[in-house]
């Protein structure tokens, strides 16, 4: 009877510890959506369920200001910064994980280090850089400064990835005369998809979400990201913050990622672990 | 070791072909490094070591090429008065870059600890076996994907100190009295942060601690239970020394990200001196303040405390892995 009761208790404690992970992960993203539907006073009045509905905050985000734009800037920062760093890595990464040369293991570390680097310590040379190239407060500065943590991550989780490829293919390809480049591009790459496209996705999120860089090498409403956007984006005055439309923007800029990342949740969190517990 | 073994033998049978073939596979490696090693090189390599010359110059956001070499003197710089007494200035005398490295260090080891902590009972619960698994990883996956910024703005809207949920939740379950300005108050910043920051960041440390825990073979737990060893025990015993190389690993990674905080304590208590790290202080010497050479001597320091730091990881880590503890 007694060890029933203990057992009962165990269950209902593990479930409420359940419970609350679930309810305190969501929470705050569930109260940003309740927040950005709401308009006027309502606003300001506290409430734990839906209680009205109203999209003049997403009406005015979208249509007054330069959202739109800052949406479209951090699709196309993120994207080709993604692409650059891919192409760049696959072939790094074939040289990293299928060939053995002297020094390989100190050039993964020097990778790795560069991967954890503040990225403070680089803005002030980057900035020189960057207005020594005549890029500064366009998209290409973000583009080219972003370079310095999507590349080490994606040929790090990449190397890790090709590691494993069964070297009877590679084999085959050699018996066949192909080269090394004819191997990455028409053997490896169709197997490597799946790694690409989760190794993709995390540099985009991560591309999509950088502030420092975004913050310091753009300096106009036109050019900025939306992490920018949305960190300065005021009222009227400086008493008036316009929650209602920063929800609203917050809730645009997060939805694709949630439901990406819910898509993609079994590649994602392989791929995560591939670039921290194995290395 | 595969690799090695088939070359091997391919090497005794073919002894010529393969050793050209061997070569221009490495000539064709070094094609391939070349230009990751360039990208890293512009954007990594070369920036940084002008930021560390720049701090020993007198450079100006306005005056970049026509600096002049000052040596140490934004780190440490003394000048006698005629009266006799000597007066010291820079970095290392600065009680506001003091009290940065202090807030930074505190907010690394407090959220890493509780991130540890918290990640390790999440990943527990993930590992075992129950109805609804999926929807527990699918949610504690939203707060990572959460862009931080976001995240950010959406906690200090929660923590308004007029309309904000939180008061309002924590008045009606009697928690306090009055409402408090969470991210205002210099008491409470760095609650604040923390909070945000343990909340966001988690979840990342719960999968990288799941992974390793997915790795125990399941027949050790087994062979406890039937000894009728207690839970506890077996987690302190068997779990914990078993996870400890993931959760180091982990450990590690999230530190060296936590020392260089810079967007959450931008966004979420921007100007309070309670929060204020190493990061925030050199980007505002940098472009809001035109010291430009004062905030590369700061970021230069951050970037030796972190290299420092790793080199000491490596060098335990080896130390500790040589002692045969694994």
């Amino acid at each position: 009877m007694t060890l029933d009761l203990w057992h009962i208790t165990k269950r209902v404690a593990f479930y409420a510890l359940v419970i609350f992970i679930v309810v305190v992960s969501i929470f705050p993203f569930y109260y940003a959506i309740l927040t950005s539907f709401k308009s006027g006073t309502d606003l300001f009045r506290v409430t734990y369920w839906p209680t009205s509905f109203s999209l003049d905050n997403y009406m005015s985000v979208l249509t007054t200001g330069s959202f739109p734009r800052n949406l479209l800037n951090s699709v196309f920062v993120a994207a080709v910064t993604v692409l650059a760093a891919l192409f760049l890595a696959i072939t790094a990464s074939f040289a990293l994980s299928r060939v053995r040369f002297r020094g390989r293991g100190l050039l993964l570390m020097t990778i790795l280090a560069v991967s954890m680097f503040p990225q403070i310590a680089v803005l002030a040379g980057l900035f020189e850089v960057i207005r020594f190239l005549g890029i500064y407060n366009t998209p290409w500065a973000l583009i080219f400064s972003y370079t310095i943590f999507t590349l080490p991550f994606t040929v790090w989780v990449l190397t890790t990835f090709m590691r494993d490829l069964p070297i009877e293919i590679e084999e085959a390809a050699i018996v066949d005369g192909a080269t090394p480049w004819i191997i990455i591009w028409r053997v490896f790459l169709p197997l490597l998809w799946p790694a690409l496209v989760t190794t993709g996705l995390l540099a985009f999120i991560a591309a999509w979400n950088e502030f420092l860089f975004a913050l310091t090498f753009t300096s106009s409403n036109a050019t900025r990201t939306v992490p920018v956007a949305i960190a300065l984006l005021s009222g009227g005055s400086q008493y008036e913050i316009p929650w209602g439309n920063i929800m609203a923007a917050s809730v645009i800029v997060t939805v694709p990622l949630v439901v990406l990342v819910l898509i993609f949740q079994r590649k994602i969190i392989s791929g995560l672990t591939a670039g921290g517990v194995k290395g | 070791m595969t690799v090695e073994a088939t070359a091997g033998q391919a090497v005794r049978t073919q002894p010529k072909i393969e050793s050209e073939l061997l070569k221009s596979r490495v000539g064709a490696a070094m094609w391939f490094l070349l230009p990751m090693l360039a990208a890293l090189a512009v954007v990594a390599g070369w920036p940084l070591l002008r930021t560390i010359y720049f701090s020993l110059t007198n450079a100006s956001l306005t005056n970049l090429y026509e600096a002049d070499f000052v040596g140490f003197k934004n780190y440490l710089n003394w000048t006698t008065l005629k009266s006799g007494r000597t007066v010291f200035s820079g970095l290392l005398v600065d009680p506001a870059w003091w009290n940065a490295v202090g807030n930074t260090l505190r907010f690394a080891v407090i959220s890493v600890t509780l991130e540890t902590v918290l990640g390790m009972v999440v990943a527990l619960v993930l590992n075992a076996e129950f109805k609804g698994r999926g929807i527990v990883r699918a949610a504690i996956l939203i707060p990572w994907a959460i862009p931080t910024i976001v995240s950010a703005k959406m906690w200090s809207w929660m923590l308004n100190d007029q309309f904000g949920i939180i008061n309002d939740l924590f008045m009606k379950l009697g928690l306090i009295s009055h409402k408090t300005a969470w991210t205002a108050s210099a008491d409470t910043a760095m609650t604040a942060v923390l909070i945000v920051d343990i909340w966001k960041t988690t979840p990342f440390m719960a999968l990288l601690i799941l992974a390793g825990l997915q790795m125990i073979p399941k027949d050790i737990y087994e062979a406890a239970e039937i000894d009728g060893v207690h839970p506890v025990k077996v987690f302190f015993k068997v779990t914990l020394p078993l996870v400890r190389p993931a959760l180091m690993v982990a450990v590690i990674f999230r530190l060296l990200d936590a020392m260089r905080i810079f967007d959450l304590i931008y966004v979420l208590t921007p100007n309070s001196a309670a929060t204020k790290t190493m990061s925030v202080i050199s980007r505002e010497n940098l472009f809001d303040f035109d010291k430009f050479a004062y905030g590369s001597a700061q970021s230069t320091f951050l970037f030796l405390m972190i290299a420092v730091m790793t080199g000491l990881y490596i060098w335990l880590g080896k130390v500790r892995f040589d002692g045969g503890d694994r």
